[in-house]
């Protein structure tokens, strides 16, 4: 992406010395670009699965794609979504950005950040190599047992699955221990935990969910590959072993996913709003607080996504308020971003559009899932297409739109260079018409009862209308993808220079060039609060007089 | 460093306002903060992970305890048929031994005290005392009691949870004759000190995670 910004200008190096270079590369910047840039690519992989998926759901009856086929799909594009585009686009955009903030040179293990990044991209590659040995898995992401085992599942296709995330999963629980360490070990001189930049902030704590989550998750991949190639019986209930186990297992991993996925991203927009409004981050305080609250109550919110399960009414009930909970310190924040551009100087460039778009998708697929958090409710629309539409709000709407605000945000940090305004804005009106249109009509395909996953469907069910929308939302967001991906590479060479602080923005991130030198920071920068950048240009009213 | 300069100045032009006329609010001296190093950071919090780790394999071994004897259950050995608790004892005690040797070593080298080396060894030896015991309870499971990990549950969840332990242990020895080959050959000085206090802080976990282990599996089925 920016290996032209990276090139000293007198010195032409031929691409196999700049191939050497990246791929030997400890400096978190560079990591944190291939991080983005492989997590974009597999972006348009499981974009062309769900594309192909909303081909074959334009007509009822349809034909075009083969019901095991149609499996496959949805399987990799949950799994791609989750491991390959989620995790690895907020942990490079973090790789990237969280060293700057806090005045540190690089990361604590830059080593071991290189390794993160390269098994997680060596896992995503496994895991789609079981397309070469006669079809990728076709359980879903989440995997049910026993259709993992080898009764169900005798292709290699589950083992390439299971271990891709192994190897994936290893990755990021290297990524989540380098977060912790540098955060907590190599803050700039007076930035006390106190005074970190929001962003470094929520990365601190996604880190934390990454480390008492991720063990889990591999534990019991391990456990599924024991069973297929031991043996073993932790899954197969013909021989004592147990299926719900799996599901325990895996929703105590896969809830706080979801807010491993969220996280990062309130960050980024804790960010963006105040700069955007010219005003500091409105109740930093409530928002660090409620970042901790979402992190420890989300541990123990993961079976709402088993009420259909028979888990009885207890843990039903146990299970519905602790998520009911994470709607508190969640609403917390929400109410803080409003505050924070209330009476503020708003300026709404795209990166600002995009965060704005954030709160208001956000805000639906937060509202449906406390919906989804009563158990009664749930029972009527579980593993129907309400569910996928809520899910989707949250991740598209909440996590993607956030990503475009902080790569927009960011990029000119990265290359030196502006983004095109125009291209933006077209990107982010077409991606929001066109996700409205997806995503709105699924809530309404699923309360009239289709179920998630079916690969098709009959002419009389009432689906066919809505399903035709989603397909044309689906069609509608496509070029905002290509938009994107043309205005980041043209912008490299075309894009206005950014200087170093573009968006008079105030932590220690805009302080240096735009792309900063391979060392970050000339010399070591002293901090005294929140906002160093307002404190050096406001010397007579610096911030920490009031923090 | 308290008063040194403020930022690279960069774009910011900040310093003619700070030799302006009026005396401007000087910020608050830097406390010092005592924290930890990163290594020390990164060792914690890895080893908090492989606490969540292990737990998992726990409460899979919980779950699924007893279970091959009630009704429909696969039958085959119990822990309580299979199991030598004496010989557990023993290669427990070889592992809390290894944790003393282990600490006085660290102490030694942070001191400069003499007797690094043989303490060190000592405790790759009571190590490697451990594994064989391990090896020698798989093969006597393996051959008389015919227990395998498909055999039945017990079968599974012990030789997954006892196995990642044993995996832990193997690791810890190959990493601590990698130190002790630095130490014979001087390269370790003062400054790798943090290599060796981190190096314990990973036995000492293996050995409180073998405690858990040591509890749920071998004395818990003895408790009723």
């Amino acid at each position: 992406m920016a290996t032209a910004a990276y090139e000293s200008a007198g010195e032409r190096s031929s691409w196999l010395e700049v191939l050497h270079d990246w791929v030997t590369t400890v400096d978190h910047k560079k990591i944190g670009i291939m991080y983005v840039i492989m997590a974009v690519v597999f972006l348009v992989i499981a974009g062309v699965e769900a594309l192909l998926m909303r081909w074959q759901l334009l007509q009822p009856g349809s034909e075009v794609i083969a019901p095991d086929t149609f499996n496959q799909l949805f399987t990799m594009h949950g799994t791609t979504m989750v491991f390959f585009v989620g995790m690895p686009i907020l942990i490079g955009i973090a790789n990237y950005v969280v060293p700057l903030q806090i005045g540190a040179r690089d990361m604590a293990f830059p080593r071991l950040n290189a390794f993160g990044f390269w098994v997680t991209l060596f896992g995503g590659l496994f895991v789609y190599f079981s397309f070469l040995t006669g079809g990728a898995p076709n359980f879903g992401w989440f995997a049910y047992s026993p259709l993992t085992e080898r009764t169900f599942a005798r292709g290699p296709a589950a083992d390439f699955w299971a271990l891709g995330l192994i190897v994936s999963g290893t990755g990021t629980l290297t990524a989540g221990i380098n977060f912790i360490a540098s955060i907590l070990a190599m803050r700039a001189p007076g930035m006390t935990l106190r005074k970190v930049p929001f962003f470094t902030w929520t990365i601190l704590w996604t880190a934390v969910q990454i480390v008492l989550v991720m063990p889990p998750l591999t534990v019991s991949l391990v456990m599924v590959m024991l069973d297929r190639q031991l043996g073993a019986h932790f899954f197969d209930p013909q021989n004592g072993g147990s299926a719900y186990l799996w599901q325990h297992l895996f929703w105590f991993f896969g809830h706080p996913e979801v807010y491993i996925l969220i996280l990062p991203v309130f960050g980024m927009i804790s960010e963006v709003i105040p700069v955007f409004a010219r005003k500091v981050l409105f109740g930093y305080e409530f928002m660090a607080a409620a970042t901790m609250a979402i992190v420890f109550i989300s541990l123990g919110v993961w079976a709402h996504h088993m009420f259909c399960v028979g888990m009885g009414r207890t843990l039903d009930l146990v299970f519905a308020v602790s998520t009911l909970l994470v709607s508190i310190p969640t609403g917390i924040k929400m109410f803080n971003w409003l505050a924070t551009m209330y009476g503020g100087r708003l300026w709404f460039a795209s990166t600002m559009l995009f965060a704005v778009g954030f709160l208001s998708m956000f805000l639906i697929g937060g509202l449906t899932g406390i919906m989804l958090a009563a158990a009664p409710f749930d029972f009527q629309v579980s593993d129907t297409y309400f569910v996928v539409g809520h899910f989707h709000f949250v991740l598209i709407g909440g996590t993607l739109f956030g990503v475009f605000a902080g790569i927009h945000y960011w990029y000119p940090k990265a290359t030196g260079r502006m983004l095109s305004e125009r291209l933006a804005r077209w990107q982010f009106w077409l991606l929001f018409i066109g996700f409205v249109l997806t995503f709105g009509p699924m809530h309404l395909s699923g309360m009239l009862g289709m179920p998630r996953r079916i690969y098709t469907y009959e002419m009389d069910r009432g689906w066919t209308f809505w399903n035709q929308l989603t397909t044309f939302g689906a069609l509608v967001q496509a070029p905002s993808f290509l938009i994107f991906a043309y205005n980041v590479v043209v912008s490299l060479w075309k894009g206005k220079p950014a200087g170093d602080n573009p968006w008079q923005a105030w932590t220690l991130e805009w302080t240096t060039t735009s792309p900063p030198p391979s060392y970050n920071f000339e010399e070591v920068p002293i901090v005294h609060s929140r906002r160093p950048i307002w404190d050096l240009q406001h010397p007579d009213d610096p911030d920490w007089k009031y923090e | 460093m308290n008063e040194g300069p403020n930022l690279s100045q960069g774009n910011l032009g900040s310093s003619a306002l700070a030799n302006a006329a009026n005396p401007l609010p000087v910020p608050p001296a830097l406390a010092p903060e005592g924290h930890l190093s990163p290594g020390q950071w990164g060792m914690i919090t890895f080893l908090s992970s492989d606490i969540t780790f292990f737990g998992t394999l726990i409460v899979a071994y919980l779950v699924f305890f007893g279970r091959d004897s009630q009704p429909g259950g696969m039958g085959g050995p119990t822990p309580l048929d299979a199991l030598s608790l004496p010989l557990a004892i023993g290669t427990t005690l070889c592992l809390l031994a290894s944790s003393v040797t282990v600490h006085i070593a660290d102490r030694a080298l942070r001191l400069g005290r003499s007797g690094f080396v043989g303490l060190w060894a000592a405790t790759i030896a009571l190590g490697i005392a451990f594994l064989l015991g391990t090896a020698h309870e798989w093969n006597d499971l393996i051959n008389r009691h015919h227990l395998t990990i498909s055999r039945n549950l017990f079968g599974t969840t012990f030789y997954t949870l006892v196995g990642f332990h044993a995996l832990h242990v193997t690791i810890g020895v190959v990493i601590m004759l990698l130190v002790l080959a630095l130490a014979l050959r001087g390269k370790l000085a003062g400054k790798s000190h943090m290599t060796v206090e981190l190096v314990s802080w990973y036995w000492h976990f293996v050995d409180g995670v073998w405690i858990v282990v040591f509890s749920v599996v071998y004395l818990m089925p003895h408790l009723g």
